[in-house]
Formats: C-alpha cells, structure tokens, sequence
C-alpha cells in the first residue's frame, strides 16, 4: 500500500445522505475478479444524469469526495471502495461511514475522513459557490482545508499509522505467527472442521 | 486476554475466548473459526495470495459455496452470461489450488452461504465467524460473534485466519412480551430499524434478548441477527439456549458423542452474567408489534402495514426529510396513500433472511388453496439446494406452482439481482429480503422489505397485505 500523508485535489459535493454501497457500485458490476476496471460502475444509477455532480465539468476530475452521512452503508463489496479509488478518488469526507466500508478504506489506502456534519454543511457551501475548488486533508495533523475553512478531522489511530506508513495488514499479523500457532494448539478439540 | 472476574457480556465472552494478541493502542488480533466465501469477494483476495506467494493457513475452517452470481434457473446448464462463469469458475479454481471445500451449483449442499452454514451444523454457540458479505451477522442467531468483512480482510484471514478488530462498544436490545400471532421476526427487525434508523448500531455489537427473543425459532432469530447490519451494527447476537442445541443436535458438522456433551456444557455458559453492564440498552414490547413494510429507499424508512405512506413534514431531521422527499420520488409513490393500496408486481420470498424451510413452509401455507393475482408475478427461491429439496419431499413445490408462483433453484437471486432474477425499471416487488436500497433489485426497481406472511397474501391480492385480508377459503 503506497503511503498517505496528505492530499490536495478537486472537492466534489455529493448532497445525499444515506448512500449504501449498491448506490456506490451496482452488484451487476461486480462481476469482475481484478481490483481495476471498477470506475463504470461507480454511482452508476446516477451517472446517467446530466445534472449529476460527477457530470459536470468543473467537479470532473474530483479526487476529493464530501457526502451526507451514513456513506458506505450495507453491503460489504470493497468494490465500493474499489470503484472510488479507480474513478481517481483519495479521500471520501462524511459525518459518518458504515462500518465496512470505513474498514475497507483502510485497508486499501482510500482515506475516510470523519467530521461533524456543520463542517459538510460548510464543505458543501463553499464547494458549490466555488465550482471545481480543491480541499487539502492533511493526515499527518487531521486538519481539512478549502478557501478559509479549517478543521479537524476523526480517524482511529491505528489506521491512520498504517496510512501514514503504508503498512500491509498481513506482514504485521504474520510478524505474530507464534501467537496465532500458540492458540491454534490450545482451541478445544470439538471446535467444527470443514475437512 | 486479562479479563477475569469482572461480569461480562455474552459478546465479551465470546471476544475474550478469540483473542490471539492484545496490545496497547492496538486492536485485539481475533482467531476466526469459520471462514465463510464465495464467488463474488474472493477472487482478488486469493489473487493476493498468489502476488505474496502466501498460501491458505487453514483450510480446514474455510467453506466455499456459490451463491451470489449463480442462476436460479438451467442450474445444470453452463452459466450464460460469461463474466458471471469466470467469477464462478474463479472460485472453482481457487478452491482447488488452495485446497478449500466448495459446494458447487448443482451440488446438494450449495446455496446461500448463511443457509449452508447452520444447516451443515458448522454455525455453532461462542465461534467468531466471517464471511466477505454483510449478512454474515446471520450466524449471531446461534451465540456467534459473526460480522461481514470487506475482501482485503479476507486475504487476512485466508493468510493468517485472524483479525485485528478494535473492541466494539455492547447494546441489549431487550425484546419484553410475545409476538402476536400474524406478526414474524421480521416485522420486529424492520420495527427496531425503523426506530433506530440505519445508523443507530453503528459501532455496536448487538444482544437481542428477552422473552420474545427466547420464543423464537432458530430460523426467526436468524432473520433477526440477519439484519442487524441494516441498522448499522457490527453485529448481533442471541444467546444459545435448549432451541439453539435441539437445533443443532445430529447436524452432519455437530459434535458427536462425547464432544457433544461437552460442547453443549461450554455453550451452557455462554450467557451474559447478571450484573454485566451493556454501553447502551434499548427496549422494545413485543405484543404491540403488527406487520411492518417499507414504503422508502433504506430499510429504516417503514411503517405498519395498516399507516399510510407518511410525508416528509413528518420528520423532524432536514436530512430525514431530504432523504423521504427523494425515497417517494424514487418509489413512485404519493404522501397519504394506504399502504394497503399500493400495487406490486412482483413478490420475491427467498434470501438470507427468509429463504428458509420454515419460510417456505409459512408461505405455502397462505397460497395453498389460492391463486396468484394474474397481474402480479411470485418468485419463490430457496435459500440452499437442500431446503429446495425438503421443499420438494414436503410438496410445497406442487403448491407454489398450483397457485400459479415460479419455483427456482437456490441463491441469493433477486435480493440484491446479480443474476437474471432483477426488476424492470419502476417495476415494484414486496420482497422477504433486506435491502430496499434504490437499484438494489435491478436498476430503477422499487421494493419493499415484507414478513414471509406478507409477501404471501401480496402475491394473491396484487397489493400489499397480510393474511388478514384474504378471504377465507
């Protein structure tokens, strides 16, 4: 995983709240068995119309998402994640994640920046009376900037220091295998097989 | 581990017997039991194995099925469409590579994967259970700690059949009172979510206790832990008892002899103590639960059958009312109308939810005798070959197909339409499943989330209703 120590980009305001996981990327998309090509699918029952925000030309190139809360809810698909990161997003900014995906996000490098919902309210605002301005979010001080707006913003530490490191989840566990064969020869012999 | 005395909830215990490694500012390192996968979030997690030369550590605690991508009908034909056999045949190869049993379409065991799993007998009290699909809460019916996880998390477990997982924070919800007659498990999920919202166990692992709870079936408490991810928990759990072990007694993958007793002695413990304290609690009174349906885009966004579709000055929040201003346009639907009069035309029982024997058995029941309305469709797809079968051997298949419904083979179909089994736009469907998120059944097709009893009597009168209103024959 490559590391995130800040990024600056496009800021794209995405007015809805509520925005499962099918409404990110379709399951008729999900068909595909690599981690690319996912970008069609993105916000696909959306992207149709032409007044969707991805459709203009101004938040085009977005690499900033800002949306509702409850973004990211229902199913578990990382082609969710996936789909975002493809399109050219690095950072998604809500006031609250479904659990899933906010663990997804992680795991793939794609930050979830968590804020109060006054600052989507202003984070909206500010980007739809300045179409096509960038948003700084810096992970090193979990600060978020666009024009005079400042603030901070949540994630728990442990992912932060994995994003901050590029840190790949299963070489640290496989650093505690001792551990993991010290209990595997402790569980109780009735515990069910599948072989 | 470290914690001793201290009163604990069921969900801690369970936690505590799993954890591998603990440390400071780090999460716990979980040892899983039961790795649950299938076709459509495997396949770039075993790629990764290849990438890291890594290989699977323990296949023995791992289960492949098909379920998501699969047809429901020619299942014993090629499948059709051909992205949909390379990810089917993805996992076949996977499977065998890595060493890890598969149940194939046209297997017997093969279907949904939170179907195959109890029924086998490998969903047992105090496991940690996980599975690439959001459902997987499901097995919590049994005292599991069973969560859904994304594919980078599968790889970890394919590699190291751990997880680091931060301590969630504990929630009762406590169930007090019977469920009427008429009302399911169902009616009392899609009841809790619509008072909680989506979000409300977000962060949560979830008890679901009380008398109400103990007086389920096995089946009605999977379809209660079943959507517990639909209001944002981590997870949800009931605690085993004499149902869950009648249950599970003489399953192909249960204990035997000896090992049964003393499992069931450790499952007996599973409980949370008396004076162990939850972060949150909720109540609800069972006996003033009647069926419930969603009129909305979320599976929060309901109401009793009997109410009215509501309008969006009826709720307080800006974003409630922006979220029901575009769920009733999506839907096609006007403030003020009966819920009763709104017309379907395509019910769906199946799922992970309701795809069960039990469900079939509860919908045969209300069909029996009747016929479908000419104007509406009944889809009827079990949750696993094996309840098909039973179907079959108990003659529910004859009664489904009499009264005019489609009989399918097992998947996960049309809750979520991977498959052909999707809704044409505007199309409108009662469905047993959990999710009536815009799209989620077919691009531009409006659902609402109904009992087994309620998609039943739906599917003969054409417009949403309950058994109640069906004229008796």
């Amino acid at each position: 995983m490559e590391k995130f120590s800040s990024h600056t980009g496009v800021g794209v305001p995405l007015r809805r709240s509520n925005v499962d996981t099918d409404q990110i990327i379709p399951a008729v998309y999900l068909k595909r068995v690599t981690r690319d090509g996912f970008e069609d699918g993105l916000f696909a029952a959306w992207r149709g119309d032409e007044s969707f925000v991805l459709n203009r030309p101004e938040y085009a190139h977005g690499s900033v998402l800002v949306a509702g809360p409850d973004f990211g809810t229902g199913s578990s698909r990382e082609h969710a994640v996936w789909a975002l990161q493809n399109y050219g997003f690095k950072v998604v900014v809500s006031s609250r994640f479904g659990d899933i995906f906010r663990g997804n996000s992680g795991k793939s490098g794609l930050l979830a920046a968590q804020v109060d919902d006054k600052v989507i309210g202003a984070l909206w605002a500010y980007l739809e009376e300045h179409p096509g301005a960038e948003i700084t979010v810096d992970l090193e001080t979990k600060t978020i900037r666009a024009g005079d707006l400042e603030d901070s913003f949540d994630i728990d530490d442990y992912t932060r220091w994995r994003l901050l490191e590029g840190l790949d989840d299963i070489g640290i566990t496989l650093s505690h295998e001792d551990d993991i064969a010290a209990y595997e020869n402790a569980r109780p012999s009735w515990k069910p097989a599948t072989l | 581990m470290g914690k001793t005395l201290a009163p604990r909830t069921l969900a801690e215990k369970v936690w505590d017997e799993h954890v591998v490694r603990s440390a400071e500012g780090e999460p716990d390192l979980l040892f899983i039991d039961l790795h649950l996968i299938h076709e459509v979030t495997s396949p770039q997690a075993f790629d990764g194995l290849r990438l890291a030369g890594r290989s699977v550590r323990r296949p023995d605690l791992t289960l492949a099925t098909e379920d998501h991508n699969v047809p429901t009908l020619d299942w014993d034909k090629p499948i059709a469409d051909p992205v949909s056999r390379t990810q089917v045949e993805t996992l076949r190869k996977n499977a065998e590579e890595f060493g890890v049993r598969l149940h194939p379409l046209g297997d017997v065991e093969q279907g949904i994967v939170h179907v195959v799993g109890p029924q086998l007998g490998l969903t047992q009290p105090g496991m940690t259970i996980v599975c690439g699909d959001s459902h997987t809460s499901t097995h919590g019916a049994f005292g599991a700690l069973a969560f859904g996880i994304g594919t980078s998390e599968v790889e970890h477990v394919l590699a190291t059949q751990t997880l680091p997982q931060a301590r969630p924070r504990t929630m009762a919800v406590n169930v007090s009172g019977s469920i009427p007659d008429g009302v399911t498990a169902k009616d009392l999920i899609l009841t809790l979510i619509a008072q909680t919202g989506t979000g409300g166990g977000q962060g949560f692992v979830v008890e679901y206790r009380g008398q109400a709870i103990e007086e389920l079936s096995m089946e009605g408490r999977m379809t209660v832990c079943n959507m517990s991810i639909e209001w944002g928990a981590k997870a949800g759990l009931i605690a085993p008892d004499q149902t869950t072990f009648d249950y599970l007694k003489d399953r192909p993958e249960a204990p035997k002899g000896t090992d049964w007793d003393a499992a069931v002695e450790h499952w007996s413990t599973l409980r949370t103590d008396d004076d162990a304290e939850f972060d949150l609690e909720i109540d609800l009174d069972a006996s003033t639960l009647t069926p419930f349906v969603t009129w909305g885009t979320n599976p929060g966004q309901g109401v009793p059958l009997g109410a009215n579709v509501p309008s969006p000055e009826d709720f307080v929040e800006e974003t409630d009312q922006v979220a029901a201003e575009k769920a009733l346009t999506y839907m096609g639907l006007e403030a003020g109308t009966p819920m009763r009069e709104i017309k379907v035309d395509t019910v769906f029982i199946g799922s992970c939810t309701n795809g069960r024997i039990e469900d079939l058995r509860l919908a045969a029941s209300i069909v029996e005798g009747r016929q479908v309305d000419p104007q509406t469709r009944l889809l009827v797809v079990p949750g696993s070959a094996r309840v098909r079968l039973q179907a079959e051997d108990e003659g529910l298949d004859v009664i489904f197909k009499e009264a005019g419904a489609e009989w399918r083979g097992a998947g996960c179909s049309m809750c979520l339409g991977m498959n052909p089994d999707q809704l044409a736009p505007q199309e409108r469907s009662a469905s047993t499943s959990n999710r009536n998120f815009e799209g989620r059944q077919g691009k531009g097709g409006r659902t609402h989330l109904v009992s087994v009893p309620v998609a039943a009597a739906t599917a003969i009168r054409g417009t949403l209703s309950s058994p109640a209103d069906l004229e008796q024959i």
